[in-house]
This record gives C-alpha cells, structure tokens and sequence, in this order.
C-alpha cells in the first residue's frame, strides 16, 4: 500500500528524553493551581515512554489548561476554543508516525467543543485527550462552567448556579470513546498512571482530571483531598471488568465523590487510523499502480 | 446561416435536413427523477468527445424529488461563451415544466412534449409544438416491465433524431454509464434509445446538427468535459493536494463525495467531520501535519468556518478554502447563484486579517485557479479562498486537457533536521513551518498560535510586534499583487465602456461587449481572477474609458455598488466606476447586461 502517512523519518541520533529536554516556557498559572501536578505527570509519562520528540504533538484549544503546549517542548498548536479535537484529528490522521495529545478544559470540551468530543471519540481517531476540569472558567475570571454544581456562585450566577451541572464521566463512556479514565491532581502517581495508559492506547483515550482553580474555585475538589477530610476511591480492576460499558455507567453514576481510576477500555476497536489505511489498501488494490500521475491521467482519459 | 449570437438565435426556424447549425440551445424541462442531468450529461460528453465547445446550464430543485429541474445545453461548432440567452429546443416532460419555460423559447423555436402528459396551447403559432409518447413510448419499449424509468433516454433518442447526432458515440458513452451496472440494463436503455430514435418526427422540424471538422491544429491537445465542481478536484489533485475534509453542503458536496472517493487512490484522505468547523479545523491540522489541505464549502458553511480562517491567518497555515457561492444571506437560495460572498471572502473573520481570493471565471478556470491557489498557499503560507459558484458547479463546459507534463506536483512531507534557532515568523523570510517529525536540533521546539506571536512564534502581546506582525502578514499579499500579471482587456483599449467582471459571468460579460462593438461601439472587457489581492494596474487602465461598468450577480447595497464595484472604488478612488447588479437567482443573461449598459450610458458623468 502506499500512504502519505508514513514520511520517511529523518535521521538523527536518538536523543533522551529528560526533565531538561522537556523544559519550556515557565508556566503561567497561578500558584496553587492544580494544573501544575497534569503537567509534572506529563512530563513524567514522557521521560518514562521515550517517544522520539520529534514525534510528539502537544495540542490545546482555549483556557488555562490549554496554555500547556507552551510549557513542554515538543511540537505544538495552541488552536481556537473548542476545536482542538478536529484540528489534532486533522495531524493524527495525516501522520501515522505522530504521538497526539490534546489538552483542555471543561469549557472547552464540554461545552464550546461538546460536539466535537463526541464525534471524535465515536470515529476512535488515534489521540490521547486529557480534560483538565476545574468546574469553572477561570481564565475569563470566573463564570459558570457545565460542570459547575447547582448553587455555584460566579460573576455568571451571582444568585448561585441554576442549570444542572453534566456529569463527565457518563458523558465520556456516552462518546463511544475506547479508553475514558477518571484522575485527581492530588493523586500524582495514579494520574501519571492514566495518562500513560491513554498514551499507550491505540485509538481515541481520554482522561478526565479534577484540578482545582486555585483563585476561582479552591474547594471545588476538596472532597477528594485528605487533607481536607476528603477521600479517593480507585477503582479495582480485578473486581471491575474495564470492557463493561454497563458496568462502567454504573461507576459514573455513583454520588459525589465517584470512583477514580479506568472505567472503560476496550483494545479491539480499530481506530479510524487503521479504517482508513484498510480503506487506502481495499481501493488501491482496484489500480494497476499507485503512480499519482498515472492515475490521474487515467482520470482525464476519463472525462474525453 | 446565423452564428453564435447574443441571443443565440441558431437553430433556424426554417431549418431543413440539409442545412448545418453551428450552435443550438436545448433545455429539457421535467421533475428532479426524470434523469434529465443524464441526457444533460450526455450530450455535453457526446460533443466534448467531438471536440466541440460544450456549455450547459442546469438548475436543481431544493427539494430532492418532485420540484421543477432543467437542464440547458448550448452545444457548438463556434466559441460558445455563454449558456445562451434563449432556446432553440424546449422539451417538456410535463404541463408544468411547458408552462414555465414556453416563454423562454425563442420565435420559431420548437416544443418537444411528452403527448401522454403535456397538452399544448393549440393557438400559440409562436412556436412549433411536436408531440411524442415520450412516457407510453418508454414503457412499450421495455415491455411494460420498468413503468416510466428510461424516459431520458427516449428523450435522448428523440434529440438524436431531431438534429442527427452521431448515435454510435452516444451508444458508446451509454456503454461506459450503464455497461458497469450488467449488459441487460444497457440493453434495456439501447431498447428505450432504439425505439425513440426510430420515432417518426416531421422533416421539417429536423435541423441537421453536424459537427464541425475535429480540432486538428498541431499540438492541439484533445478535449475533457467536466462540471466546475469536477475541474476543482482535478486542479487539487494535480496540484498535489492528498488530505482535506469538509461538511456536506449544496452545491459544494460533490467536491467532498469525489475527493473521498479518490484520494485514497492517491495514498491520501478526505475526510467528513461533524460540521463545518470540524471541518475547516481539521484541514488545519492536516496543513500544520505538513500537507497542504482543502476543505470545500458554500456561503452558510463560509460563515462557520471564520474564526479557523482566522486562525490559520494569524498562524500563517497554507490552506485552500473553495467556496461555491449560491444565494444568501442565511440559508438563502441553496440551490441558485449569486456572487454575494466575495465581501466575505476578502474581510470576514475579525481582525485585520489579510488572504487571497481567487474567482475562476470557467469550468476550465476552475481547475487553473484552484492549482493556482494550492500553489499560492504553499508560497505565501496563508488560506486562500476559491470562489467558485453555484453556476459553474453545475455548468459542463469541454475544455484542452489541462499538460500534466508541466503541471503535475508529486506531494509528500519532507522531514529534515533544522540546525540551530528556528523562526517560523521571520521578519526578513517568508513563513515556512517545519511539520511535526522534524528534529529540532537547536532543541527549541516551535508552538503554532492564534495569539499575536513574535518571530519564533512565542505569544507577544507588545504593540510594536502587533505592529510589525500586522505589517508582515499585509506585506506578504502585496507583494503577490506586485507579481500578479498586469490584467489584460478584451476588444478596445480604450474609449467608452470598459466592462468588469468575477467569476462566472465571464462568457455572457464577453459575448455583451462583442455585440456593442458591433454596433460600433469602442468597449472593453476585463475580468478579475484576482479579487484579494488586486492586480497593480487597473487604476489606469480604468482611467482610459468613459465608464466602468462592473457586471455582478449580487445587491447594489447601501451605498449604490456592488461587492466588487465597492471594493475596486474603495482601492482605486474612482468615480466612474458603477454597477450592473442582479439578484434573481441566475446567471446574468447578455440581453440584461446590454440593458445595463444603456441604463448606466444615460446617467455617465463623464
């Protein structure tokens, strides 16, 4: 078969990947802030894979959390509000050689993106997309976000929030989406570990992480924090069959604080990646060649 | 005999089987599943294949079945420019396909009716009125075993016999259509074809449409017949493009349905997206993935897709956009033309956002300009917007096989190590990204933005880089217009009227300044491929006529102008330049241009 999808790779000794070689821009969140640890745990679950970083693609559409592809030194695109997805759809599928992940907050993927989430994962597109969900809109200083909780108040609900907040998780399993993880910040190691099994999943992962909004929204997760008379509950795999979507809906319907962990994966979906290849393959072998020019001169022999 | 005309009153009324037309117009007038796009098709690829000028004129209800549908062909042995302004052929599949188009026929014209359907006005002595049991015909010829389907096809056969065209080619080209479903449904259609053409027709309605000696001037290169939408493909492709996506959206959808189907040929993809910003999005991404991408859309989905047009300004991402102009604002008129999208395609999105725009003015135009824009957003790094229209992506024009010798670009992403610091925004180079595979051995690795950035592209909010970056982006399209060819003028250099247009009203534009040249007149024709940037040179070439008078197919708006009258005012402060506008739905014809001009030679200042 031949595909566009594969360059040839360029030549160059294969440097490691360290906490140095990773270092950008200093991050301009605010201190306290939770994106910070997504961040740490990237960068971790990078020096871990070893991914040549050439081949790395840090994408974001609009937000705080969006700011990261300035803060890891890999390529990047810091595209428009909600419409990562399509744009990192766009590279994933044109390259085959390339590590997409896409980061973003829950304005972006919830709401001005929703519609993008959905049918990006239903087509499994080969991307790792980690929702940095702090329950508001803190980069336009605090107004409502679909996941904000009734009686949220903000400068877009002064009285307290009236719509029903979305529940994440239910909407991720809802995507048809192959892997759909669920972390806190204030789990460092776990969230590393969910990021690096999306990372590793071939097809469409996405990992939903909770990261307090240290200026707008500190106790949105203090449910979760120890420290805070909180407490996390990680899911256990030999108990829960991860390829149970039913099973997984139940996790995400439990009360408030949940259960974190890996609530749903399945490996033997192929990812649009792999149905378009198979696509190229099943037309290509209908031509005597796959010579660009030679087929399209048959094309305008065609129209004579 | 009379010749190609403005009116194009061809077909003699008193034609006789001996006599030779060089040019006919035929409408066929019928629902939306009478196949009459086939016959369309047809006839347009039987007088491509006889190196004759093909142009056509159709129109497809909004509705999917059941709404009025026409198809117009004006074949030719002469240069047909426009889809003619009046019919030689009228045929009527039912009363009300008669009813709206029987005024539309010229004097002397003939009426081809289905008799089982279709009851003439027996006094109008206008016309000559010809009966034929085009329904009762179709259902006999097929035993009785299909109802009414081939009803095309009789008509096909009735056409060949009507005017004497080569009926081997026409059973070729079915050949090719039905011959891939099984033999027998190719049968089937040469029973149905057989039985029409064998249908007796008064000799004195017959004109004997004999083509013209076959183009035999050497070096000519042989005919290809396609629709615009069609030439659009094929310029993408041949311009190396492998990857895009789009929206389904009338009248661009069959630029998305015929890449789908090809590009996978091609080692390459296009792709579906959930809606129009997907769409564009993911263009973008497969641009910034290093290959340059398309996506295809008409005016609502233009509307969407602005702020990734801004985007992809700001970032400086190649980018072709094609746009099939059809009636707005809003949902508007899907299924008819207007060139009402052109202020849109030069100024929409927010910001000062400077792009190219390039208007192809024919079928054959369509796969020149789109190559072009390929070419233009690989050079200037920078979306360019091909605004097409809903005419020319309906209209199948033949036109010399395009030299893929000479224009054919083999696609493919070049991935080499970049030594020390790279800028992406240079001050003193033109923009070219290094796509992601690319080692960056100075070890900076480049983020591409929407905010302002500085020449490595790290955001910068400073005024004075907003400034110079502005600059930058403006810079990089004029120093396009300095490139661009100096435009060139039909007929006379100077004198009275100099007609302008865009796009696809370029045949009737040309046909209307022919014909006030003789009647003695000195005009001029000149037609802007490039409408963002202008070429350099128009101020004075509009300076040595009287008047101006710029042809479109849109509103005179708040100020008296058109999209393009306004923006040519604008850039060049000339007063004397007007409007010719309109806004039916339709392509200009010759008669309401000439109209124009001698509304606009009453009011000259000058």
């Amino acid at each position: 078969m031949f595909t566009l999808t594969r360059p040839t790779p360029a030549a160059v000794p294969a440097a490691p990947l360290t906490k140095a070689t990773l270092k950008a821009d200093t991050p301009t969140w605010c201190p306290g802030c939770g994106d910070f640890a997504v961040l740490a745990a990237f960068q971790r679950v990078l020096e871990k894979l070893q991914i040549p970083q050439q081949n790395l693609v840090t994408l974001a559409g609009i937000g705080c959390s969006s700011r990261l592809p300035y803060f890891v030194n890999t390529h990047g695109g810091h595209f428009i509000h909600g419409r990562a997805l399509p744009f990192a759809a766009g590279v994933s599928l044109g390259r085959d050689d390339l590590h997409v992940v896409v980061f973003g907050g829950d304005g972006d993927g919830f709401s001005i993106g929703g519609n993008h989430l959905d049918h990006t994962a239903r087509k499994n597109i080969k991307i790792t997309y980690v929702i940095m969900d702090n329950s508001v809109y803190g980069l336009t200083k605090k107004q409502t976000s679909p996941t904000s909780p009734v009686g949220f108040k903000s400068k877009s609900d002064p009285t307290g929030a009236l719509d029903p907040a979305l529940n994440p998780m239910r909407r991720l399993l809802g995507t048809g989406a192959t892997f759909v993880a669920r972390a806190y910040v204030g789990q460092l190691q776990h969230m590393t570990d969910m990021i690096e099994r999306a990372m590793k999943h071939d097809g469409f992962s996405v990992v939903e992480v909770h990261t307090h909004c240290s200026n707008f929204y500190e106790d949105a997760f203090d449910c979760f924090n120890a420290r805070k008379g909180g407490h996390v509950d990680l899911i256990d795999e030999t108990k829960h069959d991860v390829t149970d979507i039913n099973a997984a809906f139940k996790l995400a319907s439990l009360e408030t604080p949940g259960v974190f962990g890996v609530f749903y994966e399945v490996k033997d979906q192929p990812s649009k990646n792999a149905r378009e290849a198979e696509l190229m393959a099943r037309v290509q072998a209908k031509f005597p060649t796959t010579d660009g020019r030679t087929l399209l001169q048959a094309a305008f022999d065609r129209m004579k | 005999m009379p010749t190609a005309g403005p009116d194009s009153s061809t077909a003699t009324s008193t034609a006789h089987s001996s006599q030779t037309v060089r040019d006919v117009v035929i409408r066929l007038a019928g629902n939306s599943q009478d196949g009459i796009q086939a016959i369309g098709g047809f006839l347009a690829r039987l007088a491509g294949r006889s190196d004759q000028d093909v142009m056509t004129f159709m129109t497809i209800p909004a509705t999917i079945a059941g709404g009025p549908s026409i198809f117009q062909v004006r074949m030719g042995s002469g240069e047909i420019l426009s889809p003619g302004d009046r019919s030689d052929l009228l045929v009527a599949f039912h009363q009300h396909s008669y009813e709206a188009h029987r005024a539309q026929l010229r004097d002397g014209g003939v009426l081809l009716y289905d008799a089982d359907t279709v009851k003439p006005d027996a006094t109008d002595t206008r016309i000559r009125a010809v009966g034929a049991p085009i329904t009762s015909g179709t259902v006999a010829a097929t035993g009785g075993s299909s109802k009414d389907k081939g009803k095309n096809i009789y008509v096909l056969g009735l056409i060949a016999r009507l005017f004497d065209l080569n009926v081997e080619k026409l059973k070729g080209l079915m050949k090719e259509r039905f011959g891939k479903k099984s033999e027998e449904v190719f049968n089937q259609n040469v029973r149905i074809f057989d039985a029409a053409y064998a249908h007796p027709l008064g000799d004195d309605v017959r004109a004997c449409f004999e083509f013209g000696p076959a183009r035999a001037a050497t070096g000519a290169r042989p005919m290809v017949t396609m629709d615009g939408n069609q030439a659009v493909v094929m310029g993408l492709v041949t311009a190396g493009v492998r990857f895009g996506a789009a929206y389904p959206i009338t009248p661009a959808s069959s630029i998305m349905e015929d890449l789908r189907a090809a590009l996978p040929k091609y080692g390459g993809m296009y792709v579906q997206c959930e809606d129009e910003i997907a769409a564009i999005a993911t263009a973008l991404g497969f641009s910034y993935a290093g290959h340059v991408a398309v996506t295809n859309t008409s005016g609502p989905g233009m509307s969407l897709k602005m702020e990734a047009l801004g985007w992809g300004i700001m970032a400086e991402m190649p980018l072709v956009i094609v746009n099939v102009q059809r009636g707005g604002p809003s949902t508007g008129l899907p299924t008819m033309v207007e060139q009402s999208d052109l202020v849109q395609a030069i100024g929409g999105t927010h910001g000062d956002a400077p792009r190219i725009v390039l208007a192809p003015c024919s079928v054959g135009d369509c796969f020149y300009a789109t190559y072009e824009a390929v070419q233009l957003a690989r050079e200037y790094s920078v979306p360019v917007i091909v605004l097409s229209d809903q005419a020319l992506s309906t209209r199948i024009e033949a036109f010399p096989e395009p030299d893929l010798a000479k224009l054919y670009i083999e696609p493919g992403v070049k991935l080499a190590p970049v030594e020390g610091e790279y800028k992406a925004y240079a001050f003193d180079k033109p923009t070219h990204h290094v796509p992601p595979g690319t080692p960056m051995l100075g070890g900076k690795y480049p983020t591409v933005t929407g905010l302002e950035h500085d020449e490595t592209g790290h955001p910068n909010a400073s005024a004075p880089n907003h400034q110079k970056m502005t600059a930058r982006r403006r810079e990089k399209i004029k120093a396009l217009a300095a490139k661009l060819p100096r435009p060139e003028v039909y007929g006379d250099q100077e004198g009275d009227v100099l007609l302008v247009g865009w796009g696809s009203t370029f045949g009737q534009i040309r046909e209307a300044a022919k014909s006030l040249r003789t009647q003695g007149r000195k005009v001029g024709h000149l037609h802007i491929r490039h409408i963002s940037p202008l070429p350099q040179g128009l101020a004075e070439i509009f300076a040595k006529y009287r008047q101006v008078d710029v042809v479109e197919i849109n509103d005179e708006g708040l100020y008296g102008y058109g999209q393009l009258a306004s923006l040519l005012r604008s850039a060049l402060a000339q007063p004397h330049i007007r409007s010719i506008c309109k806004t039916d739905g339709l392509t200009f014809k010759v008669q309401e241009i000439l109209a124009g001009v001698s509304r606009l030679d009453a009011t000259a200042q000058r």
